[in-house]
């Protein structure tokens, strides 16, 4: 089912017809006063700089890189422009995107408001290096490991998960022991074991390297609808990450996966448990179908918050420092660090990165609903929404932050998938291309790139910055059920009816 | 034709037979020595049902039998054999409906509806010849013209109908056989109701008893609907549904009709 673009609307073909802007910058552009601030510390650079008011994204970029004495190793950055309201991101040069529109006069002083990109770039996805068989059944979750994008785990409808080798794309290990369906994966963000969750409402702790189950953990009365581990930078020393549960009779559980014991059970959902997510500040946020998002201390358990908001289901939730908390200790090299110590300061260090703004640490949240509709909020703060993000005309299934937190995609069973600002929950874009209700997305680490999975058997790469889709990737028999995107940027894998792994490189 | 549950009333209101225990479990008791005795004497075709029946029920309690014997056999569960249905957990609490399935049925679906414009609950009905349908009225002073038609059937004729002259009126329909109202069943609501018939909009016999509005057995009416509260699709409310004779109206007097669903 390879997409068609629809044929253009009367507006589109009368709009192609006008005569184009050109952007021609005046010459006689006068010189203008900005300030750089940096974003997450909130502390400015350099004092106030008389620049050309033409000055372009680059020259900006290395006039920065100067101030900061970086220039011999410079470091990429996004600028923004601090109005009274909110931030305008600036694209190209000045002229272009601040005073052409007539946000500010060249009389004005600015402040650019300055954020470093990702330091590499991830190749877009273009075709299938491999297609893997041998689950025997339809593939339900898969994950990359945190520091590699050669592991692979995949969970599967014939109760087993694997563990894949995606440089000989072969099997690693079969991880036997299920009875029923494992629904879902996770990689500890150490990456040395696995945690599954299934259907036969148990989870088993497997060990990465060597298959073999570590324990059971049994309590829950249903099925496990969603796994979280631990962030690291908030595992106790000489403590292993614990690991946190949803299940479908509405209880979430802690668990010690050192001694394999349940250490606390929050019952207070009064109905299954879609999504929960252990976030970084320690708390536990988690969604359920009694239409409410609970707010958890992990430390005691106790119910900080319960978010009301949405009129049905909750479906999903993301939080702005997903992609952090799955890297741990990492980096995109994937190094592995020496000792504890040190892993814990790396951790802490690259949560900071991400979630430090203006010199404070805050984790946003942001959630879906079978209400059409998707809530921003920041738990720490307020149990009131930031903003109210409509326009999906169907359930909305999955959302994710994009991994620098700036950006929220949500996909829909309405064929679409929506470009959202992530800091404060404004409308961006729409990415239509997809026949069929999408049903996850998943971010590139450097954030240019999204990939998604759909019922229409296709996965499809977009270009967030120019909003377009980048690559169709036709291939899978059935529907997709998951896609993963490494986090080194090398693969994405995708799993789904047809009982096939597939892995897609550049 | 039971008119109502009143067995049931009966039994509710004076209790059943005191004996009726006893001799339910001799009549049980009895039983076998009643099969042997048939399958014994039973001759002809009622022997032939007879033994095909019991053939059947031997057949079924072997295999019933038998699965019991093999269910003790098996061990503990083992893992769940892939019925290729897995789901993954955000699509496990939504009512799925299978692709294969829901393709295959939408084509049909497709199917039916191309050939459901002309598909009807009634599809065949018998014939009826101008003799039957008209009645010759002779008149003339004597008796001696015969070009006037009375129809002996039930027509719907339309509001504020006026006859023609008697002089013009070649074709009368008896006010007396008029009908206005008709009772309409709801198929898959399974309910009924007297629903005013707004037009005759065919007629299998001719379209010139259309054109009179002669309601005979399968004929599609055009009946009011707006009391049924029924919705389009798209939200508003339909008044005017087809339907389709079910009875011969002149021969009970009234008219029954099946919506068109």
């Amino acid at each position: 089912m390879s997409t068609l673009v629809p044929p253009q609307s009367k507006r589109q073909k009368r709009d192609a017809q006008q005569p184009r802007e050109v952007d021609i910058i005046p010459s006689d552009l006068p010189n203008v006063l900005v300030k750089f601030q940096a974003s997450d510390t909130g502390e400015s650079v350099g004092g106030s700089i008389r620049v050309p008011g033409a000055i372009t994204e680059k020259q900006l970029e290395e006039l920065l890189n100067e101030l900061n004495g970086t220039a011999d190793d410079p470091i990429p950055y996004t600028f923004s422009l601090e109005t009274e309201k909110d931030l305008v991101d600036i694209k190209d040069n000045l002229y272009a995107s601040v005073l052409k529109p007539g946000l500010k006069t060249t009389e004005d002083f600015l402040t650019l408001v300055y954020t470093p990109r990702a330091v590499f770039k991830v190749k877009p996805v273009t075709r299938a290096s491999a297609t893997i068989t041998g689950h025997g059944s339809t593939i339900l979750a898969a994950q990359f490991a945190p520091n590699t994008s050669d592991k692979l785990v995949t969970g599967a409808g014939d109760s087993t998960a694997r563990i894949w080798d995606t440089n000989t794309q072969t099997i690693q290990k079969t991880l036997n022991g299920h009875s029923n369906w494992v629904l879902c994966v996770q990689w500890s963000p150490r990456g040395d074991v696995i945690a599954t969750g299934s259907m036969d409402s148990n989870i088993k702790i497997w060990d990465a390297k060597t298959g073999d189950c570590l324990g059971t953990l049994s309590g829950h009365g249903k099925w496990i609808s969603y796994l979280s581990w631990e962030p690291i930078h908030l595992v106790e020393k000489g403590h292993k990450p614990r690991l946190v549960s949803g299940s479908k009779d509405g209880s979430i559980k802690i668990w010690d996966t050192g001694s394999m014991r349940c250490l606390m059970t929050m019952s207070g959902h009064s109905s299954a448990v879609s999504c929960v997510k252990w976030g970084g500040l320690g708390l536990i946020y988690s969604a359920s179908h009694d239409k409410t998002i609970r707010v958890w201390d992990s430390k005691d358990g106790k119910c900080l918050q319960i978010l009301k908001s949405h009129a049905h289901w909750v479906n999903h939730l993301a939080l702005s420092t997903d992609h952090v908390l799955r890297l741990g200790a990492f980096d995109y090299k994937g190094e592995t660090p020496k000792n504890e110590e040190e892993e814990k300061e790396r951790a802490l260090k690259n949560f900071e990165k991400v979630s430090k703004i203006g010199g404070k640490l805050t984790e946003r949240l942001v959630t879906a609903s079978d209400d059409f509709t998707m809530f921003l909020w920041e738990p720490s703060k307020s149990n009131k929404p930031l903003c109210r993000m409509t326009g999906h005309q169907k359930l909305v299934n999955h959302v994710s932050f994009s991994p620098d937190g700036r950006y929220v995609t949500s996909a829909s069973f309405d064929n679409s998938i929506k470009l959202w600002d992530g800091r404060d929950g404004k409308f961006i874009s729409t990415f239509r291309g997809h026949v069929a209700p999408v049903y996850q997305t998943s971010w590139s680490s450097d954030c240019r790139l999204l990939v998604s999975c759909s019922k229409d058997t296709t996965l499809k790469v977009w270009d967030v910055k120019t909003r377009k889709l980048m690559s169709d990737l036709p291939g899978h028999l059935d529907e997709i059920y998951t896609v993963d995107w490494s986090v080194d940027g090398k693969r994405v894998a995708s799993g789904g009816k047809d009982k096939s792994v597939r892995i897609w490189t550049h | 034709m039971p008119q109502n549950d009143y067995i049931e009333q009966h039994i509710k209101r004076h209790g059943r037979r005191l004996d009726y225990d006893e001799k339910k479990r001799k009549k049980q008791a009895r039983e076998s020595h009643k099969i042997s005795k048939d399958a014994q004497s039973l001759k002809g075709w009622k022997g032939k049902q007879f033994a095909k029946k019991r053939y059947a029920e031997k057949v079924a309690m072997k295999k019933k039998i038998k699965a019991h014997e093999e269910s003790k056999l098996q061990g503990p569960s083992k893992p769940k054999e892939d019925d290729g249905e897995a789901l993954p957990t955000y699509l496990l609490d939504r009512q799925q409906q299978n692709t294969a399935k829901a393709i295959s049925s939408s084509i049909k679906q497709k199917r039916m509806e191309k050939a459901d414009k002309f598909s009807v609950p009634l599809p065949k009905v018998r014939g009826i010849s101008e003799e039957e349908m008209f009645k010759v009225i002779k008149t003339g002073k004597s008796k001696s013209k015969s070009w006037k038609r009375m129809i002996t059937k039930h027509t719907f004729v339309g509001e504020g109908f006026t006859r023609r002259p008697v002089k013009m009126e070649r074709i009368i329909r008896p006010s007396a056989l008029r009908q206005k109202k008709a009772n309409v069943v709801h198929p898959e609501l399974g309910v009924t109701v007297l629903l005013p018939i707004l037009s005759v909009k065919k007629n299998p016999q001719s379209p010139m008893y259309t054109q009179m509005g002669v309601l005979t057995k399968g004929t599609i009416i055009e009946v009011n609907v707006s009391e049924l509260g029924l919705v389009t699709a798209g939200g508003k409310v339909v008044w005017g549904k087809y339907a389709q004779i079910t009875n011969e109206p002149d021969r009970d007097g009234v008219v029954n009709a099946v919506l068109l669903v």
